[in-house]
């Protein structure tokens, strides 16, 4: 049968794009071969790994299990959109480096992308409460520890607290 | 990419009653977070889709002119957690689904979905029992409504005739007045995972807090679809508060439940832990009730 | 100023968390030819037919090739040093495809289509006529007469048998007054469950077939290959991005030589195979099930007799690394405790299910599990204080091996206890919470663990390292000890840094992406020996590049090379301290020189013939809801001896890693085969139960650093440690709060139910009390 194909317009890390797309692709597919986001990664494609993490209008959606259609008229946020405009880290991105927060890199991305989340609302959060709102991640080199630790300094650093006072 | 014949995309709920009538053969995938996984699985591959993702006006909670909490089907799980009216008057409810999955999947994910699919491990379906919760179809005909226990025919099937979609679930005020609620969700770990045994248990105390007016339990993964235990709802019911009635509950749950035997977990695990459950969770319901034990 | 040491940094942060870090997909042409394996539906038997005839009809398939059409070549998977000599050759025992299916998942057929869907569609529509065959999973099981067999080169399915015999144990046992303790100890197959699934595509360039692949071991694959394709080894490429993990997974072949195939059967053309999360659990490699009997003589002094071994290791389907594994755990049983009778036998056996191979631990996981089990259970039967007796019977300082000759030069066992004993309150802990009762309840345990760095000498040890002086000073460094996540690049840049004599390790430019054409030859990312065994060849090679350097310094300044010294980058005058050039300068006058214009390069292979030991503990803190049948680690705390540290902040990263890795061992991972079909029934990260953030205690790592002295950097073994001794840490902490040895792992709420009902913590809910 014919292949159906549907144009897409949204928001794009600040631009609006738009493109034309096979409706059979998810959101990864999308992000992947057509704008090149490479920081989109997969995992499992089933929604349980979190590597294909982006945001989408400020929440974090796992894209494999999101078809890609479903983009129109939303801001889509990925790793890419993360950096200034010259190119600078972002807060976040900077503290996973120094923080020792990187191993193979692969489940990353998405780990950033849902700091990014936790660290917008502006909130103070407990340890266990970031845990549960990092825990749709899974991470074999880390053990989540230099992660929490990343996305704790950068919490702290952004409410201009320190841990004692918390 | 997903193996997907054709996607009819709904623009309206009568656009997608529509769209249900000209494509009986044709899967109506809300958030996708079970749907495109049976696509990808080979089980659903080839079919064709009925998206009514975009319906935004399926989505959001009120109480409606009757004093029924009302949620849209579409509301996804983390703003039904975030919701004022929710953690008002269910804040039970709120919890349940703030324990399905992952942040991510709790994003995509929607109420209405979980209950269709008519899966016994689903976070929502042992609490929207225990609140005795109605199902809202909007149909060609109109609109028609299901107490919940009769909406799960059996294991993985639902009652949604072939020109409906769920459009709402309702709360009734009977169900969460004056009532408090707990729910424990057991399973293997602690986030990204399904229910083990989940189990929803909400008390109504009287006024000096002396004596259980009515307990409501349900459970998913005791049976082929969720269930209550009237049983040991009886039981409880005009008794005393007291450790003594929280046992005796808790124990009668046994004559109610029919856990099975599989891979995932022996009948005897399941039951020893329905058990422990029920005692835990009413045990918390009387603490949020206000009274003490 | 130096560069080890200091925790600097990874080289690769920045392309890692900007997104931009290419892995194998990111490389491969979005329009590339998508290949899909048709795997076996039954656990054994003869493949009798393949019908392709409606696959072949579906539009975008290219092209079907099935067991019938794959060349009779047999060749090894396991990602060892090839031996020249023939009887250490690794078992080959595989095809492309295979005829005879030996376990669920095996690879009957493979698609080549356009796209995904048209591949998945076509491996549906294809119709596999089987004749079936018994099958066996369990390892004793398997080595009974009449047993199916597998292989007809083994027919009793045990593809290797080894031994120890030190002493006389008969004799032995016949001491009076001996307490003998006898117990099994069992532990479940397990996966890696790296986060990138094994994917690869391949190409023909010219007469070469180039593969792309998220492997540990580019030059080992390049080999096997060859092997599998009957080609030449030298008309095979493997190039070698970032990868997203291996653990042991990639240090094997996996489907590079049937993608090379599947390109070369379509002319060459760009062809993907990206398996799926589903058959990585299945058919690519597993961590080995073992069955681990340990018999025990004791003195009442708490001395051992005597002690007896029995190990009984999972293969799987196919050799793989086969029966290293377990070997390697059995050579520690001898070394930890060491007794002068012993009587050690461990056995390597196929049974229908996924292949075991090489994970984080090498064998070692399984075996600490079982002898630290043991240690313990032997203390409390004999009423010792289980730590007393660790500290009198464990390996002491000075204690040489008779076959790798591995000294332990520093008292590392006793250090390490010492150490993390004294940061968990462990001795006032474990006596406190020996009799609680009620239901919830709190323990402590600790497990030691044994582990040596690298292979040396069961198999070849060697690295190669090339530098290349670039025109302002810095360098280009390369070896083929892969990055794999673990950090191996930054510890390199830091090494050659402060070999060659550069000012900062970011001189130091790393190639992360191997190439077989490129890379000097090396055997990859394995057995914890990167920092080791390239530290050999980095710090040979960089003497050579510095004094190719001074060479030409002395040329320049006119100066005498003795008095020269290159220094933070700059050349400096040793007499008066007087800086003279800066290496900057030197470089780009050695490329541009009318007068002697030279590159400066130097390459050089360092085999190494020695083997470091690499020693810690672990301390776990439990609470144990006896009725909820749950544990939840309270505190976790390894304490390593690796040596001098290179990064002390990768290195602790790298341990927290482990440790989680043995928490799911402990708690919750196992991949569960159906007995009556031999079917993987768990194989998705849903139901397989990987821990998650939400499963984890804050984890500590401490070190104590005795600088190794066989070491070009004082380093040794530190990436696969950290995961062997958390299982039964955890496990002897729960024996701490409720008093019950669990055994098997992983001590789920399934083995935690049946054995708080056979101790009598848990009643049977229908006879419980209303």
């Amino acid at each position: 049968m014919e292949q159906q194909y549907k144009q897409v317009n949204f928001n794009l890390n600040g631009k609006d794009v738009s493109c034309v797309v096979d409706i059979r692709c998810s959101l990864t597919d999308m992000l992947r071969n057509q704008f090149g986001c490479t920081s989109v990664k997969k995992g499992c494609e089933v929604g349980e790994c979190g590597a294909c993490t982006v945001l989408i209008d400020k929440e974090a959606f796992n894209s494999c299990i999101y078809l890609a259609v479903w983009a129109e008229g939303k801001h889509i946020l990925t790793l890419e959109g993360l950096l200034g405009p010259n190119g600078e880290l972002s807060d976040i991105q900077q503290a996973f480096i120094d923080e020792a927060a990187v191993q193979c890199g692969f489940c990353t991305p998405g780990f950033i992308l849902t700091g990014y989340e936790i660290l917008e609302t502006g909130k103070l959060y407990t340890d266990d409460e970031l845990r549960k709102l990092l825990s749709g991640h899974l991470c074999r080199c880390t053990g989540y520890e230099n992660i929490l630790k990343a996305v704790k300094k950068v919490m702290y650093q952004r409410l201009g607290k320190t841990p004692e006072e918390a | 990419m997903y193996d997907i014949k054709a996607l009819y995309e709904a623009e309206s709920t009568a656009h997608a009653v529509q769209l249900r009538l000209e494509h009986p053969e044709a899967q109506i995938i809300a958030g996708g977070s079970d749907v495109l996984v049976q696509v990808r699985e080979g089980k659903r591959a080839g079919k064709a889709l009925i998206s009514i993702y975009m319906l935004d006006e399926l989505r959001g909670i009120r109480i409606d002119d009757e004093g029924n909490l009302r949620i849209g089907s579409l509301t996804s799980f983390s703003h039904i957690t975030k919701d004022p009216l929710i953690q008002q008057y269910i804040p039970a409810l709120g919890e349940a689904v703030d324990m399905v999955g992952g942040p991510q999947i709790r994003n995509i994910g929607t109420i209405g979905g979980n209950t269709c699919n008519g899966v016994t491990s689903a976070d929502s379906a042992s609490t929207l029992h225990a609140y005795e919760a109605i199902i809202e179809l909007t149909g060609a005909n109109g609109i028609r409504r299901v107490p919940i226990k009769d909406f799960y025919l059996r294991a993985g099937q639902t009652d949604i005739r072939p020109d409906e979609i769920q459009t709402a679930i309702l709360i009734p005020q009977d169900s969460y007045k004056d009532t408090a609620g707990y729910y424990f969700k057991y399973a293997m770990r602690n986030a990204m995972d399904i229910a083990t045994t989940g189990c929803s248990v909400n008390c109504r105390l009287s006024p000096d807090k002396g004596t259980f007016e009515r307990v409501r339990i349900a459970y998913g993964v005791a049976g082929p679809v969720p269930m209550r235990a009237p049983t040991a709802e009886a039981m409880a019911a005009g008794k005393p508060v007291s450790r003594e009635t929280v046992q005796a509950f808790a124990q009668a749950v046994l004559q109610d439940i029919n856990p099975r035997d599989s891979w995932r977990a022996s009948r005897a695990l399941r039951q020893h832990i329905a058990v422990e459950l029920a005692s835990r969770c009413l045990t918390e319901s009387v603490h949020r009730a206000g009274g003490a034990l | 100023m130096p560069n080890v040491g200091k925790s600097v940094p990874r080289v690769d942060a920045m392309d890692k968390v900007t997104g931009r870090a290419k892995y194998t997909d990111d490389r491969c042409d979005p329009h590339a030819l998508v290949a899909r394996v048709v795997r076996s539906t039954i656990a054994h038997g003869y493949v009798k037919s393949v019908d392709i005839s409606q696959a072949e009809k579906i539009p975008g398939v290219v092209r079907i090739v099935t067991c019938f059409d794959v060349p009779d070549i047999k060749f090894p998977t396991a990602g060892h040093p090839w031996s020249v000599e023939e009887a250490h050759q690794d078992v080959a025992d595989r095809r492309l495809l295979n005829r005879h299916v030996r376990y669920v998942g095996d690879d009957v057929a493979a698609v080549v289509a356009e796209n995904e869907v048209a591949a998945a569609q076509a491996a549906r529509a294809i119709r596999v006529e089987y004749e079936p065959l018994p099958f066996v999973l369990d390892p004793i099981e398997a080595m009974q007469p009449g047993a199916p067999v597998l292989h007809k080169e083994y027919p009793d399915n045990v593809l290797k048998h080894t031994s120890i015999r030190q002493g006389d144990y008969q004799t032995a046992i016949q001491e009076p007054g001996l307490i003998c303790v006898d117990k099994w100890y069992e532990v479940p197959t397990v996966q890696h469950c790296h986060i990138e699934n094994f994917i690869c595509y391949a190409y023909g360039e010219g007469d070469r077939i180039v593969i792309v692949s998220s492997t540990q071991i580019p030059h080992i694959v390049r080999r096997t290959v060859g092997q599998a394709l009957g080609l030449p080894w030298g008309k095979v490429r493997i190039i070698k991005p970032y990868i997203g993990g291996g653990f042991g997974n990639k240090q094997d072949t996996l489907y590079e030589p049937l993608c090379a195939y599947l390109s070369l059967q379509v002319g060459g053309r760009q062809v993907k195979l990206d398996v799926p999360r589903e058959d990585t659990f299945v058919s690519n490699r597993v961590r080995h099930a073992e069955k681990i009997h340990i018999i025990s003589w004791v003195r009442p002094d708490g001395t051992y007799a005597a002690r007896k071994l029995e190990m009984y290791s999972n293969q799987g389907a196919y050799a793989s690394h086969g029966h290293s594994i377990v070997a390697k755990g059995m050579g520690a049983f001898p070394q930890m405790y060491p007794c002068p009778n012993i009587e050690a036998d461990s056995y390597t056996v196929y049974t229908n299910r996924s292949v075991a191979g090489a994970m984080r631990g090498y064998g070692i996981p399984q075996a600490m599990f079982a002898f630290e089990s043991h240690t313990e259970d032997v203390c409390r039967r004999l009423g010792l204080d289980s730590l007393a007796f660790r500290h009198k019977n464990i390996m002491p300082k000075g204690y040489v091996d008779g076959f790798s000759k591995n000294e332990n030069y520093f008292d590392s066992f006793n250090q390490c206890m010492d150490k993390a004993v004294a940061e968990t309150d462990y001795v006032r802990k474990h006596a406190a919470y020996a009799h609680q009762t009620g239901e919830v309840r709190r323990g402590i345990g600790i497990a030691p663990f044994w582990y040596n760095t690298a292979v040396w000498p069961i198999s070849l040890e060697h690295s190669s390292c090339r530098m290349v002086l670039n025109q302002d000073g810095s360098i280009q460094l390369q070896v083929a000890e892969t990055e794999i996540g673990q950090g191996a690049d930054t510890a390199y840049a830091q090494m050659a840094a402060d070999v060659v004599g550069l000012a900062y390790y970011t001189d130091v430019h790393v190639q992360s992406c191997q190439d077989t054409d490129v890379t000097p030859f090396g055997l990859g990312a394995y057995a914890s020996r990167q920092t080791y065994t390239a530290g050999f060849a980095i710090r040979q090679t960089g003497l050579i590049l510095r004094d190719k350097i001074l060479d030409y310094a002395s040329e320049m300044t006119r100066m005498p090379k003795y008095n020269l010294d290159l220094m933070d980058g700059e050349i400096v005058r040793t007499t008066d301290g007087r800086v003279l050039l800066k290496l900057a300068d030197l470089a780009t006058e050695a490329f541009y020189s009318l007068t002697h214009s030279v590159h400066i390069t130097a390459e050089s292979t360092y085999q190494t013939k020695s083997n470091a030991y690499s020693f810690g503990c672990c301390v776990a803190e439990v609470e144990v809801d006896i009725p909820l049948c749950k544990v939840k680690v309270t505190d976790l705390l390894n304490i390593h001896d690796c040596g001098k540290l290179i990064n002390p902040a990768l290195a602790e990263a790298q341990v927290h890693g482990g440790m989680s890795m043995g928490i799911g061992y402990a708690l919750s991972e196992q991949l569960l085969f159906d007995p009556k079909t031999g079917r993987a029934l768990n194989n998705n990260l849903l139901d397989y139960k990987l821990s998650t953030t939400m499963d984890h205690p804050h984890l500590r790592a401490m070190f104590i650093e005795n600088y190794e002295p066989t070491s070009a950097f004082g380093t040794k073994a530190l990436g696969e440690p950290p995961t062997c001794p958390v299982a039964p840490a955890i496990r002897n902490a729960i024996l701490n709060a409720t008093g019950v040895e669990v055994d098997s792992l992983p001590m789920n709420p399934h083995v935690l139910y049946r054995r708080f009902c056979q101790e009598g913590l848990i009643a049977d809910p229908w006879t419980k009390e209303g």
